[in-house]
């Protein structure tokens, strides 16, 4: 399996992570080779058989519909980079 | 008087209960320990007065004539993947730099529900990533275990090398690990200590840092088995705020350890004979069945067909799920922000990104965000779930021959730091006998067995059927007693 840099540059864009043109140079071949050890598993027959879902039997709970918890703004923000006026703060979103 | 940070959990439990020594004696001699043994690097944070406070409360509750608390000043290490409230966690991120939790992760809160007590945060493979420690953004850790009239610096295991490092170094009697295809077992094997994964679900995930959520499970690392037992017992519950929660009472496991494996089965698959196993990891295993056998149980082949695409489906699932878990490092809410001049919204999460995660953090977010992506979903992600369901029906098989598998834990002894970090694919062969368990959720756990030609250690793996600890316990604590391993790594640091 061959990555070249455009698919590279693509991916680091759809995951949000910049890359410079080296970054992609090197990337390329590395994640090249990881997904071309991967494809093995085409080989496997896996007519009919689900996906799994989950690896241990379990139910999915539900709660009772009620406020538990909340009230704690101040306590949330506390690590924020740039916090103002109890709001997280980010540069400006022009459209 | 004896040295007390040669003991282990139940010594340090029973000592403190029967009058033998304070818990602050413990603590304070762990304490020592540990601020002697910086240029190993295992802990990222010390929190000496946290195990203090605990001790101190446990010997006010003996002196008050009260009943202890099953793990009552008994200090241990935390993996630095847990939220500690007050104390700065960070996953050995640059992304997470600075970040103090408001909050404490449900396994950390059940220890100190327990009366343990922290003596720091341990180092790992950055969000463990990683089966060296070499990840880790604020240095690797660097094993207590050396070659003979050789001073390079050794593996101590990934992810939780931090952790096996404190318990093989003697600076902890015991720690935290998580495991999402080896972490705890693998670094445990390379360090010539005991560490059990429980059946996925045992644990609470909630306040953990997220890896791979269908993955990750906690458990403990320590000298030996009973001590693993107890800490687990402490580390296991329902917790509501985790979906994938088992609602279930904890096992009294430690009281129901028992050796005697007669009327047992064990099982050795014959798919895990890999290629190029080293002679001496294949005679560990041949010793491990005969203990066993020795300890009363009959010995069974059995078959797991799909082994050798485990590793492969592992590493489209954990890093597919490991994009979208590490998408909330965004900038905003908390961590590392780079906003580099005049940058957008969008520009600030890339430069962020960019700069807070390290090299192999990013290379599984590309490779999770690439085979999740449109046009590769099903031929990627969906055939691997499709592999994993039938991995673990082999498991469901195999379980119907036997009652726990026997297998090496690692492919090799500890490598140096450095030899392996050149080709990704390499290390991630490290974890070729670890993966199965954790795609199927099964409970397992690693055991020293001997050491290799050079005097390091080499682990046996036990597998067991969901939910059955104490079957796997049991197994691990036969093969102790047999293997008498009490090697200790000579202190160089």
């Amino acid at each position: 399996m061959s990555v070249d840099t455009a698919t590279v540059k693509k991916i680091a864009s759809l995951a949000r992570i910049a890359i410079t043109e080296e970054d992609a140079t090197r990337l390329a071949p590395e994640l090249g080779n990881i997904l071309g050890w991967i494809e093995q598993l085409g080989e496997v027959d896996t007519q009919g058989i689900e996906p799994m879902t989950a690896v241990i039997a379990n139910q999915l709970r539900l709660r009772d519909d009620v406020v538990n918890d909340g009230g704690i703004r101040d306590l949330l923000m506390q690590n924020a980079p740039q916090a103002e006026h109890g709001f997280f703060t980010v540069p400006k979103v022009i459209e | 008087m004896t040295d007390l940070t040669t003991l282990g959990i139940a010594a340090i439990r029973d000592g403190v209960r029967d009058g033998q020594f304070k818990a602050r004696e413990v603590v304070e001699a762990f304490n020592a320990k540990v601020a002697g043994a910086r240029a190993l690097n295992a802990f990222l944070v010390e929190t000496p007065d946290h195990a203090l406070a605990a001790a101190d409360a446990a010997d006010a509750a003996r002196a008050a004539g009260e009943t202890l608390k099953p793990l009552a000043g008994v200090p241990i290490g935390m993996k630095d993947l847990f939220a500690t409230k007050g104390v700065a966690t960070t996953a050995a991120s640059r992304i997470l730099e600075g970040f103090v939790p408001p909050y404490e992760s449900t396994v950390s809160q059940n220890l100190w529900n327990a009366g343990a007590g922290m003596l720091g945060k341990l180092n790992l493979d950055q969000f463990a990533m990683g089966s060296s420690n070499e990840t880790s953004a604020f240095g690797n850790v660097i094993s207590p275990w050396r070659r003979p009239n050789d001073t390079a610096a050794l593996a101590p295991g990934g992810s939780s090398g931090g952790s096996s490092t404190a318990v093989s170094a003697g600076l902890a009697p015991g720690a935290t690990g998580t495991d999402t295809g080896g972490s705890i077992r693998q670094p445990a094997a390379f360090t010539g200590i005991s560490g059990i994964k429980p059946t996925y679900g045992r644990c609470s995930r909630w306040g953990t840092i997220a890896f791979a959520s269908s993955l990750d499970q906690a458990g403990p690392m320590a000298r030996d088995v009973r001590d693993c037992a107890i800490m687990l017992e402490a580390m296991a519950g329902f917790d509501a705020k985790d979906a994938t929660s088992l609602k279930l009472d904890v096992p009294n496991w430690e009281a129901a350890l028992s050796a005697d494996l007669k009327g047992k089965r064990i099982g050795v698959p014959k798919e895990y004979r890999v290629d190029g196993m080293p002679a001496e990891i294949e005679a560990l295993w041949q010793q491990g069945i005969d203990w066993l056998g020795d300890a009363g149980a009959e010995i069974v082949e059995v078959s797991l067909p799909h082994t050798k695409y485990a590793l492969p489906a592992y590493y489209i699932i954990a890093p597919a799920e490991a994009s979208s878990n590490l998408a909330r490092y965004d900038g905003v809410r908390y961590g590392l922000r780079d906003l580099p001049e005049g940058a957008g919204l969008q520009d600030m999460y890339a430069a962020t990104r960019a700069a807070g995660f390290g090299d192999e953090v990013k290379r599984r977010i590309l490779i999770g965000t690439y085979v999740l992506s449109a046009g590769f979903y099903d031929a990627y992600y969906t055939q691997a779930q499709k592999v994993r369901t039938l991995i673990a029906r082999d498991f469901e098989r195999a379980f119907e021959q036997c009652d726990v598998l026997l297998t090496p834990t690692a492919p090799s002894a500890a490598f140096a730091l450095g030899e392996k970090q050149a080709d990704p694919l390499a290390m991630y062969l490290n974890d070729v006998f670890t993966v199965p368990a954790s795609l199927a959720g099964l409970p397992a756990m690693s055991v020293p067995g001997g050491l290799d030609k050079d005097g390091l250690p080499l682990g046996l793996q036990i597998i067991g059927k969901p939910l059955d600890e104490q079957g796997v316990l049991n197994a691990g604590l036969a093969i102790e007693h047999r293997a008498g391993f009490t090697a200790r790594p000579q202190a160089w640091w």
